[in-house]
């Protein structure tokens, strides 16, 4: 196993659970649905229970996407984080608050009520998807950092990484491209999470109401991330030569697609299962579209993520200084931790294994109204 | 500061994690329906507790990137492994049997349950193991190579992995850390029980939930000695600043005396606590300011040897980097003199030599608090379990009473060994290598204030939230129609 292969390996993996995330992400898309007035309080209990017994699996891919980039990719994880402060905080910040919203928003002792830890966790539902999208965003965008190894040995400004401006990461909210994406990401999760509830509660009226708002999230989703596409595959990109220089490029992404063909057929499939679950969800009486919708997105995520990496492309550009970009050859861990990471991630179909055996077992029934009021094992 | 809220939660967590899959285990051997309410009920409590554990764990961990920038990149390579090891093995199994747990009682077999139970927290113990690995490491840096062409720590070897994952630091803090949450689980569940036993109310689950609160508990208690005392041995070894300070000694010796409070000294007894010998000789601070020999005959430069020494490899680091392409022969005469000095390397960031002086009252007293209060604690469950033996529990008020008063006297005991464990390393953020501010983002001191704020505060607010709920869900008892009074 080279050195190359392991690291081209860790962003397969990376790319991976990115895409897992954002499927995921539908917990916080049907959070989103809380607050629809037409549901009455017991529906919006079943939904929040519904979301309920999956948050703990959205929060631990979060988790484990960081930790996974820390460990291979730790430049990335050391320029971004401690570089786009404020963004990472502030999607912490919401997401702290989402795991105690299940398991306080229902006990009369939580001293703040039940609307404000519903508010909590809708807010959660906008914002974590957007800042994700957003910040993914700025892998095409670049970001305003500079990165000198040589400056730890310099006691008297010792960071390696510094970040240009003062908005520490606030700053991709004036990436008008990158907020694109953020925007798709949060319809997009917003349609995900109504296909989830619809295949996994038993109500009549949450179902028309779940449906109605796929197709009226369809419309925005398509929109916001058909121009990002667009923008994305005519905008200048940050090419890597052999010798690690960074340079601009025009059509560098759509160059990227051309090249890698099979990163193409991803994305165009990972769009047609997106669209072929709303279809479902939204306009027949299938109840199953989000089994075809969760898929389509890791697949697009994925391309997204291997545009950004792979084919001689600066992963995470550095506007400020071209040469600080960030590439997969010279952020990555070193060859003797990516092989022991690697042995380690051959268990990952185990963990997958379980995960999918534990969920079929506890989905058997569809959560109802009734079960909800019955059960004392309930959020 | 947000490990230490970390740590309000996880001891917990790990504690009744034992005490309810013990329960839980009874249920489905005795096919009891007893032991079922009675785990159901802990498990409520413990799924409070648990959402604000993650909450916490969270913030630790994107914090190390977000306010420790420059220690990211540092130590990525060396902590690399044992993190994606502890997110595939250990949170995954957290988090996916944790839902089964909660709600999985009437939508899976008793034994699947049981087992997701025991998962929940072989996980959560699991995550401990790595997590400290990735502590210990920084507390005792094994198995690294400094490489001047990334400027960071690497691990470059199996065997070097093979040390920083038996890193014996690691293994006795995991030790210490895990079997002192048993320690809390236990006395948790004797104290609400004994909470039960003075309002006389489910009488009967309150007495077989306390037998096994004290099981756990004493077992926990006495590994935790154990644990401790090999702890304070590779203190002495790799870190006797800290071994210094959380002694007050300012001169050191052989046969040094153990300090009980300012005054009552036990001759010798550090020495035997420190190194297992009644001659050991154990440095005191101004020995280690000052340079001085050890037991095997090494000599240990002062400190401002150190800081030369270490100003030295950060000069030949900066001239390697500069003459790399240029001037090979320059370059290979710099990395030499950077290999000779590279291991006080971290010195060559320090001020003066007395920074690495950490704050030598608060780890003094609470490492005192914590061994008081620690042997308090193992007290009052021995009592315990004489009174449920003796069946005499009724009468014993006082220890019902002492039960209850030694919850927070846990959590105060715990956070005090953090104190010693964290404030005691100070300055280093890695011993030795790297000092906390090298080890920092640039970030304006606003910004890491306003942040530290907000967190301080929305985590006050969960603590008080959660005390208040678990107080509520105490109140309201277990699902009993109370028909065991006997």
């Amino acid at each position: 196993m080279t050195y190359e292969f392991l690291q081209n390996y860790w962003w397969c993996l990376i790319a991976l659970l990115g895409g897992l995330l954002v499927a995921l992400m539908f917990v916080q898309g049907a959070n989103l649905h809380l607050g629809n007035r037409k549901l009455s309080d017991l529906q919006k209990r079943v939904i929040l229970n519904s979301t309920g017994r999956k948050w703990e699996l959205t929060f631990t891919t979060l988790v484990t996407f960081g930790g996974a980039f820390f460990a291979s990719f730790p430049l990335f994880y050391s320029t971004s984080f401690g570089g786009a402060y404020w963004v990472w905080v502030l999607l912490l910040i919401t997401f702290v608050f989402q795991a105690v919203s299940y398991e306080f928003q229902n006990k009369k002792e939580n001293l703040l009520g039940v609307k404000s830890f519903r508010i909590a966790l809708m807010v959660n539902g906008f914002l974590a998807p957007f800042l994700v999208g957003t910040a993914v965003g700025t892998f095409f965008t670049g970001s305003d950092f500079t990165v000198n190894k040589l400056a730890i040995a310099d006691p008297s400004s010792p960071v390696i990484s510094v970040w240009g401006n003062g908005w520490h990461g606030l700053d991709a909210l004036g990436q008008y491209h990158a907020v694109l994406l953020g925007c798709a990401l949060v319809f997009l999760t917003a349609i995900l999470g109504a296909l989830f509830v619809l295949s996994n509660v038993d109500d009549d009226e949450i179902h028309s109401e779940s449906r109605r708002s796929i197709k009226v999230a369809t419309g925005p989703f398509l929109l916001f991330f058909l121009t990002w596409t667009v923008i994305l595959l005519v905008r200048q990109g940050y090419a890597v030569s052999d010798t690690g220089v960074v340079s601009l490029e025009k059509f560098k992404y759509l160059h990227n697609l051309l090249q890698m063909p099979a990163v193409l057929v991803m994305l165009l499939a990972g769009v047609v299962l997106v669209l072929w679950g709303i279809w479902k969800g939204g306009f027949t009486k299938s109840r199953k579209g989000f089994w075809l919708a969760a898929p389509g997105t890791v697949l697009v995520v994925m391309a997204v993520f291997f545009l950004a990496g792979f084919n001689g492309t600066a992963y995470y550009p550095s506007c400020a200084d071209l040469q600080s970009s960030l590439t997969i050859r010279d952020s990555s861990s070193s060859l003797f931790t990516l092989k022991v990471m690697s042995w380690v991630s051959l268990l990952i179909p185990f963990v997958l294994a379980y995960i999918v055996f534990a969920w079929r077992a506890m989905d058997k029934k569809r959560i109802s109204g009734e079960e909800i009021s019955g059960t004392p094992d309930k959020y | 500061m947000t490990a230490a809220y970390h740590w309000l939660f996880v001891p917990l967590t790990l504690g009744l994690a034992m005490a309810m899959a013990i329960m839980e285990t009874l249920y489905v051997v005795k096919k009891d329906e007893f032991w079922k309410k009675a785990a159901k009920f802990w498990i409520k409590l413990f799924a409070i507790n648990f959402a604000v554990g993650i909450a916490t764990g969270i913030i630790l961990e994107f914090e190390f990137g977000t306010n420790w920038s420059n220690y990211s990149w540092f130590v990525g390579d060396m902590f690399g492994a044992p993190l994606a090891i502890e997110g595939i093995l250990a949170f995954f199994m957290e988090a996916t049997f944790f839902a089964v747990m909660f709600f999985g009682w009437e939508k899976v077999s008793p034994k699947f349950h049981l087992a997701s139970t025991w998962l929940t927290g072989i996980g959560a113990t699991i995550s401990a193991y790595w997590i400290l690995v990735a502590n210990g490491w920084m507390q005792n840096p094994v198995g690294t190579t400094f490489n001047p062409d990334t400027v960071r720590s690497e691990m470059a070897s199996a065997a070097a992995f093979w040390q920083v994952i038996s890193n014996p630091v690691a293994v006795s803090k995991f030790c210490h850390s895990v079997t002192s949450g048993w320690v809390t689980g236990g006395i948790f569940v004797v104290g609400v029980s004994a909470w039960y036993l003075l309002k006389n109310r489910h009488i009967e689950f309150a007495k077989r939930s306390m037998l096994i609160g004290v099981i756990v508990g004493l077992v926990g208690s006495g590994a935790v000695m154990l644990s401790g005392d090999s702890s304070g041995v590779h203190a002495a070894e790799f870190q006797p600043m800290k071994l210094a300070a959380a002694e007050g000694l300012k001169d050191g010796g052989k046969r040094a005396s153990f300090t009980i409070i300012p005054g009552v000294k036990i001759p010798g007894m550090l020495s035997v606590l420190a190194t297992h010998k009644l001659d050991g000789f154990v440095p005191g601070i101004n020995d280690i300011l000052n340079g001085y020999t050890d037991d095997e005959g090494n000599v240990i430069p002062s400190v401002a040897d150190k800081m030369a020494m270490g100003r030295e490899a950060l000069d030949a680091l900066a001239t390697y980097r500069e003459r790399k392409d240029s001037d090979p022969a320059a370059a290979a005469a710099a990395l030499e003199v950077l290999r000779a000095n590279e291991r006080y390397m971290g010195y060559g960031h320090l001020e003066k030599p007395e920074d690495i002086v950490p704050p030598v009252g608060v780890v003094f007293w609470a490492f005192r608090l914590m061994i008081g209060f620690g042997m308090l604690i193992a007290l009052v469950l021995l009592l315990c379990a004489i009174g449920l033996w003796k069946d005499k529990l009724g009468s014993w008020k006082w220890l019902l009473w002492a039960g209850i008063i030694c919850i927070p006297l846990a959590y105060i005991t715990g956070q005090c060994g953090w104190i010693v464990a964290e404030v005691g390393r100070q300055p280093w953020t890695i011993q030795g290598i790297l000092p906390v501010n090298v080890a920092i983002s640039s970030l304006s001191a606003a910004a890491v204030k306003t942040t530290f704020f907000v967190f301080l505060a929305v985590f006050a607010l969960f603590l008080v939230i959660e005390i208040r709920i678990l107080l509520g869900a105490i109140r309201k008892g277990p699902d009993f129609v109370e028909p065991e009074k006997r």
